[in-house]
């Protein structure tokens, strides 16, 4: 039975294998990849982002505990961490807050470190999520720490992301990096028993408003009119992000916020979204594996040592880049 | 292809508390390029085995200061066979008397460290254990 099979079966230990393989990006992995395509694009992805501190991955147990408890889903939860750019380990932790969930065949936790990619991150998730989808996990969250760029990339691969943020961590607004903010479908103040939590509210829905404001003023014929936007998401196009309260070590707000994803899941079936999303993924990923394959050719024909000849011109200005890459690309020295 | 990293589970079985040890090996096996999954406190054995199938690790680092190092090994050793993952090394660091420690070598543990075993030993035979 080939890989792909076992998994389709619900081998684990091949699903484990597998992970490995296409994390590392293995010609075995990329065969599986290929055969299990067809199989995935059923599960619901859900990312969940944030700073460091603001009780993610409790938040993700919880979530997790809710799905399997009260719609008997399957669940799959990819934790990634980051590696540490001086040694290229890392201290995976997040398993730590995830101990309801042991022992329930249907949860399949892997953690995942960040590796110090430029790019390639993004799309091992992407892949490793594929085999989670093809596997049959109906929810796989991705869970990242939402720092930088390559982990708002991560935020796009998913259906629904998550910002969570929590009261009192120093500034009012600790998640709300460039990026990040509008990266959310929902926000989440996690911790809400803490004090401070009113003044945390308060400043995401200032930089709400600012995104979709409630009020339109604009001049028609000469005179000045204001259209009041609807405040929630019944009868519009558009999908303002909810603010949801949450106590994730006590389990409150849960089920509250599992309604949330629910409904954005709803929007973007209703409005198309979903395809629309699923379709510029798809787009993007079959760009950059092109990009990759033509680059890969364009090394294999043109010798390294031409490479530098045609550099060297460049760096002592006889040529100037953009000549320089044509030469190149025709194959031949000027 | 990309590097392939040493991952290694670093668990604490039962109800011992003092992690104190786990953390430090932890960190240091980190420094050392590693990728460690630290579970944490009151692991069950089928806890342990659970997360080293699901994270595919190379190494299971157990550290035992309790002294319930004779039950705990052996369940666990046999748990990972029966999941299929023979070729994970398992490595226990703790309060293990000179002969549990033979016995659990006997048993197929890798290797065992007492208190002062120093870092470097503990990375250096991790690394020989994986690559042999």
């Amino acid at each position: 039975m080939t890989n792909s099979k076992a998994i389709l079966n619900g081998d684990r230990l091949a699903l484990a294998r597998l992970l490995t393989n296409v994390e590392n990006n293995t010609a075995e992995g990329r065969a599986a990849l290929i055969e299990l395509f067809p199989h995935t694009g059923k599960a619901h992805l859900i990312g969940v982002t944030g700073a460091p501190g603001t009780g993610k991955s409790s938040l993700v147990n919880q979530l997790a505990l809710h799905y399997r408890k009260t719609e008997d889903r399957r669940v799959a939860i990819l934790a990634v961490d980051p590696s540490s750019p001086f040694t290229g380990g890392a201290v995976l932790g997040d398993r730590v807050r995830m101990r309801d969930l042991s022992g329930d065949p249907n949860v399949f936790i892997r953690s995942m470190a960040t590796r110090g990619s430029l790019g390639g991150l993004a799309q091992a998730t992407a892949n490793m999520v594929q085999v989670f989808d093809a596997a049959g996990f109906e929810i796989v969250i991705i869970e990242t720490v939402g720092a930088g760029q390559s982990e708002v990339d991560i935020a796009r691969l998913a259906h629904t992301t998550l910002v969570v943020e929590a009261p009192g961590l120093g500034d009012d607004i600790q998640a709300i990096k460039a990026g990040i903010l509008e990266i959310a479908d929902i926000l989440v103040v996690n911790k809400a028993d803490r004090p401070g939590v009113e003044n945390t509210e308060k400043a995401l829905k200032s930089m709400l408003e600012l995104a979709h404001p409630a009020e339109r003023v604009f001049k028609h014929h000469g005179t000045y009119m204001s259209v009041s936007v609807p405040k929630d998401n019944a009868n519009t196009n558009m999908w303002i992000p909810p603010i949801q309260r949450t106590i994730s070590t006590e389990g409150t707000g849960i089920a509250e916020l599992a309604d949330a994803i629910a409904k954005h899941s709803e929007y973007l079936r209703q409005t198309g979204d979903w395809s629309l999303r699923e379709r510029i993924r798809l787009e993007v990923e079959l760009e950059a594996l092109i990009r990759e394959s033509l680059l890969n050719r364009f090394r294999e024909d043109v010798p390294q040592k031409t490479y530098e000849e045609v550099l060297e011109k460049v760096i002592q200005r006889d040529v100037s880049p953009w000549e320089a890459a044509k030469i190149l690309l025709n194959g031949r020295l000027k | 292809m990309t590097e392939k990293k040493i991952r290694v589970l670093v668990a604490k079985p039962g109800l011992d508390g003092h992690d104190r040890g786990a953390k430090v090996v932890a960190r240091a096996l980190r420094d050392a390029g590693m990728e460690v999954i630290y579970t944490g406190l009151r692991q069950t054995p089928e806890m342990i085995a659970e997360a080293a199938l699901q994270e595919d690790v190379d190494v299971v680092g157990l550290s035992v200061l309790s002294g319930a190092h004779m039950a705990l090994a052996p369940r666990i050793m046999e748990l990972l066979r029966v999941n299929g993952q023979t070729h994970v090394k398992v490595f226990i660091g703790g309060i293990i008397p000179d002969e549990d420690m033979h016995r659990l070598i006997e048993m197929g543990v890798a290797g065992v460290f007492g208190p002062g075993a120093s870092t470097e030993d503990i990375i250096r035979d991790v690394q020989i254990a994986v690559a042999g």
